[in-house]
């Protein structure tokens, strides 16, 4: 059980956010709820990037004195790709929130199943 | 060390759980924000550096204010 | 109905997940690209962090996809927000004396930091995205303790287009000078000294600039109230 938890804690906070993050998104009907749930998403399919790129007693791939030992460097792909998916999940989480707010201003609610029998 | 880890992880899901049971919206965001911080601990354990500073300055600080701005403009209790 | 669809929809997404998880071993080296990479990083870029030397020499491409990515949600949400009409805040009562000055003394701190963290992106952890989001914190901070002061529109928009501007024109004049798009055509120097690692550092401010007045327009759009 130990060596189990040991190996694979960090799959299974990366898998529990991924669900959680999805729960939100398909049962709650507050808009900025959904938006809440869509970036705790973001955050858990980002761990679960990097723990992959993780290689068992590795140090990080900066090489800050000349000599340094580069056998256990972990691998740079992952992170450099995690980096560009960041800074678009900000992204779209401030479109969607403008989105939002141009909503409100039309509908007068942020409650999906006001705003789906409003349109009939 | 794996106990840090595990109540790290723990403490990240019932963030999350929280984040979505709360029916006052900010607090909802500061739940998401919480969750954010400990993935940036977390990042920082996995020996990514650069992806750890990424996180904490975007994901915990930036995207709280952006909601917190946006919810001033909206209604703050969940009907 | 609809919660019985969606829990059985989560129990399918949990096992397929689960499922291909299992496989995955934790903490073996899975690559050999990344093996190049730190292997040969140095000697090709002359950059020592070589998280920075994949972003922006070897898959420095993606990295122009991601600018753009952002330049297009700033303008939507420009877009999406304006009525036209003349913009005001909202009426709240002005910051204590305490705040006001403690925002004014914090305000060159933030900035120097951010600057510090994006001019020395090739040799330490940091770079251009981390150093632009704390400058854009920085005017956060700014929006929330004065409420007074305004950042100018005209200064904000000419450092964001000054910023993807360097970067096409970097680009292409790699192309002018060697084979490709993105070449890295000034000497690469020492490494571990400032002014080494050839067009990295330029690129990586330009960047750090780029990001910066973006999250701060971005802040500004869904402040003002129209």
């Amino acid at each position: 059980m130990m060596s189990f938890l040991a190996d694979y804690i960090y799959y299974i906070g990366a898998f529990g956010l991924i669900l959680i993050g999805l729960y939100i998104i398909l049962v709650k009907h507050n808009l900025i709820k959904v938006i809440v749930g869509l970036g705790i998403l973001d955050t858990g399919v980002n761990l679960f990037l990097i723990s992959v790129g993780y290689i068992t007693k590795g140090t990080a791939p900066i090489f800050s004195k000349p000599g340094i030992d580069s056998e256990h460097m972990i691998d740079p792909v992952p992170q450099a790709l995690v980096l560009t998916a960041i800074v678009i999940g900000v992204a779209v989480l401030a479109l969607a929130l403008s989105l939002a707010i141009r909503l409100y201003q039309h509908y007068g609610t942020l409650n999906l199943r006001k705003i789906r029998e409003q349109r009939w | 060390m794996i106990f840090v880890v595990s109540f790290l992880v723990v403490l990240m899901l019932v963030g999350a759980v929280a984040a979505s049971i709360f029916r006052d919206l900010i607090s909802a965001v500061i739940a998401a924000a919480l969750v954010s911080l400990v993935a940036s601990i977390l990042f920082y354990f996995l020996q990514a550096p650069d992806v750890a500073m990424a996180e904490a300055a975007i994901g915990a600080a930036l995207t709280a204010a952006i909601f917190i701005i946006a919810i001033r403009r909206t209604k703050r209790y969940e009907e | 109905m609809r919660r019985i669809v969606s829990i059985l929809l989560l129990i399918i997404v949990a096992l397929g997940i689960s499922l291909s998880l299992a496989k995955i071993p934790f903490g073996a080296p899975k690559t050999k690209v990344g093996k190049h990479y730190i292997n040969e990083g140095v000697k090709e870029t002359g950059a020592t962090n070589i998280v920075t030397s994949v972003v922006v020499s070897y898959r420095g491409f993606d990295t122009l996809g991601e600018v753009t990515v952002l330049f297009i949600a700033a303008i939507g949400i420009g877009a999406v927000l304006s009525t036209g009409r003349k913009k005001a805040m909202r009426e709240t009562t002005p910051a204590s004396l305490v705040l006001y000055t403690g925002c004014r003394l914090l305000f060159p701190l933030i900035l120097i930091f951010g600057t510090y963290i994006f001019i020395h992106g090739h040799l330490t952890p940091g770079g251009g995205f981390q150093g632009g989001a704390i400058i854009a914190s920085g005017f956060l901070l700014i929006y929330l303790g004065c409420q007074e002061r305004r950042i100018s529109r005209v200064a904000s928009n000419m450092a964001e287009s000054l910023g993807g501007l360097t970067f096409v024109v970097i680009g292409l004049l790699g192309l002018a000078f060697g084979g490709y798009f993105l070449l890295n055509f000034l000497p690469k120097g020492i490494a571990n000294a400032l002014f080494s690692a050839g067009i990295i550092p330029i690129i990586y401010i330009a960047i750090g600039f780029k990001v910066g007045s973006e999250l701060t327009s971005i802040i500004d759009n869904l402040i003002e109230e129209s």
